[in-house]
């Protein structure tokens, strides 16, 4: 590894060109311990601070956002959930109307608002309430005032993460086309964490770099056979797909978490921009040298642990490549709740080769094998947490991976930190 | 269709799990999609929970609506019944599946599970997290009680029999659940309460019972009904069909705890012990066992009277909220509502005995405009008026659920009986400023080693613009690093008003209302201009100041 860090011919992805044969994937169908897509707003609506989420959905999703986000610190929330009641189950008509109304009176109560996103639920999906029609039927009314779209974040379709994939892909058809050199990030980052790319970007030459999600919701980026996108976060598929079908090219490069991961997909995006290879390393040597000092006092701890992710985010296999290979971390299953082998070609590349890889989830029988491995370090949801805390079982809440600036060299150290913090505290804890 | 922001209960079925998840040996069948999981983290977050909750979920998919929804069902309840072995089985559906209408209790009515099983019909489009609770609590109690009904024409049991079988009277307590206010430590309190009294308590549920607990229910002389937003429809059918009688006060409070014990001992026919006996304009003996009505005569109190109160809760502790603030502290209730639809008429009628008009909604923005225009001095609620109170830079204590985990503390801190009326006294108290203090900074004031901002113990100043977000108290979950204040909503026109007003203030209006001590200048402030808007005054000077003082004084 350290020679791969330092010589300049191999500045391109890690990832050898041939993949040790996959390992065995357990693929299960039970109750699955996840979020639903409607999660995402959480992260998305501070992405765009002009933008508002309107759930069409009952009280249970209303229930959930504010269970799963600090709801109560705002003032006014930028997300809301119009919630369905026994009148707009009668007659879609009067749902439809219903609507209208309640938009109409949200934007004059917010008219700072530029985009309004109304977000499918599991029962706007069952009773076929069509948000595309209602989204095409309010952007008459509100032309060159706010734009409306639409997309599902509802649990039947989607998990946790989906729901930016699909909120990007709603955002696809608004993007202009132009064929112009660029590099487009897709997936939301931190903003200090996206500032810190562009700068190391201009650094290695590459001018225009833009963002998807943008930070103002009509700043959109157009994309064009130029486009080179560099995906920020592994739970984009539809959207990458749907960025190919307007001519970008997408970058295959494990994802952003670490220093190997953050180098090799800042590597694969100057290679394709072409940036000489001694220039790469000039800029990229001294942050990839900072960020492994970062990481040292974490790696202290973390090495030789075991490791069992369960699934939920859709970052556990990036996350397993980085911890098993920078923390040296040992992994006893990685959990993901689909696989996009496309999207996570690079990563699985790394990850070592009899890692056991499973999707979906029957959290009974999980948890079994969670028992009977004893990991040192289990990654879950909240719901699970505190309960295989109580069993002796160490635990990450995965939701704060979503939440925290963990992406970049610079944020390798943080990233390592949020995973030693459980075993630092079991350690410090003299409670017999 | 309704906006909703925030929202004070969950869906009815959360309610279900609060039952499920409150007892031993009982779990719920949820056909619900993917997501509705996220329920578990109430639990196994806000109450620290250790255990994962009894349920399972179905979590059907969108594949799984093409093919045979009914199947997952049944193979759902097959394995939980097998893995989980449950003394009582649940099954019920959330607002999605209500729409399918796969029916899950039919469906497992025909499987034979050998376990008591109860069909949950909980309409998730018309109700909420309380009224689910209660009625699954009804629902569960009377599946299992089903063999023991009297045959119809069966006499009353007496509510002394106790004295015939020679043996001490017991009651249930009725209603305490998991993510209810203090329930934990109520019930100890109130056990300890009766045992002082000679009264046995035979059943606690659901929080702590199991199935076969509840089954030992008609053994008692009474049901306390503790929670009647949980407890309130079992208890009236448990009245109806085994001619239990009920006791209703619910023990907040001094005066309601002793009216509680004088009910309790007329409804069980014991003799009122002379400490209970009501003495003319005194607390009785009984009530000095809390310290309450110590510490409220005495002179650090005197600064509280009069104190500007304003209660949001829910409805149980919402009115024992207005009655202690009214008679025990010498609070002046400016405002008193609740959530709780169920329970609106009560709410309103405590209201009404104040001269008030309650404030009954589910809308946490108008719970915050009433709570400003009130010009309220401590606010009394719930996490959310928590919140609303900061922001508006009052005082507040929280009283009642939905709860945040800061409301499970470790130590013991009952609402109810003697014990709860001193964590009252201290937990609603303390966010004010104390007495000797507030004197000692009036008078103070104008010496040059005053700070002006000087706040207490009350904390960092609060922000006067509204929309100031504060990272600092994420509920459950996590806490985004930097929460962006989000664009305050209708500033353009308030912020027309606010102008138009200060341009009313003269030079020496301002100067007399630099002199007011900072912690009611706002206040004043405000009041002034209510005053010059109403007589239509062209000007705020000093004496338009003082005029209005005069007018608000009370």
């Amino acid at each position: 590894m350290e020679a791969r860090y330092l010589a300049i011919p191999s500045m391109g992805v890690s990832a050898p060109p041939i993949q040790p044969s996959p390992p065995d994937i357990l693929k299960e169908s039970g109750q699955r311990e996840v979020f639903c897509g409607l999660t995402s707003i959480v992260w998305l609506h501070r992405r765009m601070p002009d933008a508002f989420f309107l759930v069409v959905g009952s009280r249970t999703c209303a229930h959930l956002i504010q269970s799963a986000a600090g709801v109560m610190i705002f003032a006014e929330p930028r997300f809301g959930t119009a919630i369905l009641g026994e009148r707009d189950l009668a007659g879609l008509a009067d749902a439809n109307e219903e609507l209208d109304r309640l938009v109409k009176d949200l934007l004059e109560r917010r008219p700072e608002i530029r985009t309004l996103f109304l977000v499918g639920s599991c029962p706007s999906e069952v009773i076929k309430l069509d948000l595309a029609k209602a989204a095409e039927r309010l952007n008459t009314q509100l032309i060159g005032r706010v734009r409306v779209l639409n997309y599902s974040g509802s649990g039947i379709e989607t998990t946790f993460t989906q729901g930016e994939d699909n909120a990007l892909l709603a955002m696809l058809p608004l993007l202009p086309s132009s064929d112009e050199e660029q590099l487009l990030i897709v997936g939301t980052l931190a903003d200090a964490v996206e500032d810190r790319f562009r700068l190391i970007f201009e650094r290695l030459g590459i001018t225009t770099v833009r963002s998807l999600p943008p930070r103002r919701s009509t700043d959109l980026p157009p994309v064009g056979k130029g486009t080179r996108v560099l995906l920020a976060q592994p739970f984009l598929s539809a959207t990458a797909r749907a960025l190919q079908h307007r001519g970008a090219t997408l970058l295959s490069a494990p994802y952003p978490f670490g220093v190997e991961g953050s180098r090799d997909w800042i590597a694969a995006a100057a290679t394709a921009f072409g940036v000489p290879g001694d220039r790469f390393n000039a800029v990229l040597d001294p942050l990839v040298e900072r960020g492994r000092r970062a990481l040292e006092p974490h790696r202290e701890v973390l090495a030789g642990k075991r490791l069992f992710l369960l699934p939920d985010s859709q970052m556990e296999i990036p996350l397993a490549r980085f911890l098993s290979r920078e923390c040296g971390m040992e992994l006893v299953e990685v959990g993901t709740p689909y696989l996009d082998r496309q999207l996570m070609a690079a990563d699985l590349a790394l990850l070592p080769p009899d890692t056991q890889l499973s999707e979906g989830q029957d959290v009974d029988l999980q948890l079994e094998r969670v028992r009977a491995s004893r990991p040192d370090l289990v990654l879950c949801g909240l719901g699970l947490a505190n309960p295989l805390e109580a069993e002796g079982i160490a635990t990450k809440w995965s939701i704060e991976l979503v939440f925290s600036p963990i992406h970049g060299c610079d944020q390798a150290g943080e990233l390592a930190e949020l995973f030693a913090r459980p075993l630092r505290r079991r350690a410090l804890l003299q409670l017999s | 269709m309704e906006l909703t922001l925030w929202t004070y209960e969950g869906p009815p079925h959360v309610g279900a799990m609060r039952i499920a998840t409150s007892m031993e040996g009982v779990h719920y069948v949820l056909h619900a999609p993917q997501g509705d999981t996220y329920a578990d983290l109430l639990f196994t977050m806000i109450e620290r929970r250790g255990l994962r909750p009894p349920v399972t979920y179905t979590t059907f998919q969108a594949r799984d609506l093409g093919g045979d929804t009914a199947e997952l069902v049944q193979r759902s309840i097959r394995q939980a019944v097998e893995r989980f072995q449950p003394e009582a089985l649940l099954v019920g559906e959330s607002c999605t599946a209500e729409l399918i209408q796969d029916q899950p209790g039919a469906l497992a009515a025909g499987m034979n599970l050998g376990v008591p099983m109860v069909n949950l019909e909980l309409p998730a489009y018309s109700k909420k997290e309380n009224w689910g609770a209660a009625e699954t609590f009804y629902q569960l109690v009377r599946t299992l009680l089903k063999s023991q009904l009297p045959a119809p024409g069966t006499p009353k049991p007496s509510p002394s029999r106790w004295r015939d079988e020679g043996r001490r009277p017991r009651v249930n307590l009725l209603g305490p659940s998991l993510l209810g206010f203090r329930c934990r430590d109520d019930v100890l309190e109130i056990t300890r309460l009766l045992a002082e009294h000679g009264i046995d308590v035979a059943v606690v549920a659901p929080l702590g019972a199991r199935p076969a607990d509840l089954m030992r229910i008609p053994t008692a002389d009474a049901n306390v009904c503790l929670y009647p937003e949980v407890a309130g429809p079992v208890c009236s059918w448990l009245e109806r069909s085994f001619g239990t009688p009920v006791v209703r006060t619910v023990p907040i409070g001094i005066g309601a705890t002793a009216a509680f014990l004088r009910e309790l001992h007329g409804v069980l026919d014991l003799a009122l012990p002379a400490e209970l006996q009501e003495l003319e304009g005194q607390p009785s003996e009984a009530e000095r066992r809390s310290r309450l009505p110590w510490y409220s005569k005495s002179v650090d109190s005197t600064y509280l009277t009069g104190k500007r109160v304003f209660i949001f809760a829910d409805a149980t502790h919402a009115i024992a909220a207005a009655r202690i603030a009214s008679k025990e502290l010498g609070f002046q209730v400016v405002g008193l509502g609740s959530y709780s639809r169920e329970q609106a008429r009560e709410v309103r009628a405590a209201a009404a005995e104040l001269g008030l008009e309650a404030l009954i909604t589910d809308d946490y923005l108008v719970v915050e405009k009433a709570m400003g225009e009130a010009a309220a001095e401590l606010v009394l609620g719930t996490q959310m008026e928590r919140h609303s109170a900061k922001r508006l830079g009052l005082p507040c204590a929280v009283i009642s659920a939905p709860l945040h985990v800061q409301d499970v503390p470790a130590r013991y801190s009952p609402q109810m009986g003697w014990e709860g009326a001193n964590v009252i006294f201290d937990s609603w108290v303390h966010p004010l400023m104390m007495g000797l203090e507030e004197h000692l900074i009036g008078m103070f004031r104008h010496d040059f080693e005053f700070v002006d901002g000087h706040r207490s113990h009350l904390g960092d100043g609060a922000p006067t613009a509204a929309g100031a977000g504060e990272p600092e108290a994420a509920p459950a979950a996590a806490v985004p690093a930097a929460a962006p204040a989000p664009a305050p909503g209708t500033t353009t026109a308030a912020a027309a008003v606010r102008e138009a007003l200060e341009s009313l203030w003269t030079a020496d209006g301002e100067a007399e209302l630099a002199k007011i001590p900072f912690f009611v200048r706002g206040k004043v402030r405000k009041n002034t201009e209510a005053f010059a808007l109403e007589r239509g005054l062209e000007r705020i000077d000093a004496e338009a100041l003082y005029d209005a003082k005069a007018h608000f004084s009370r």
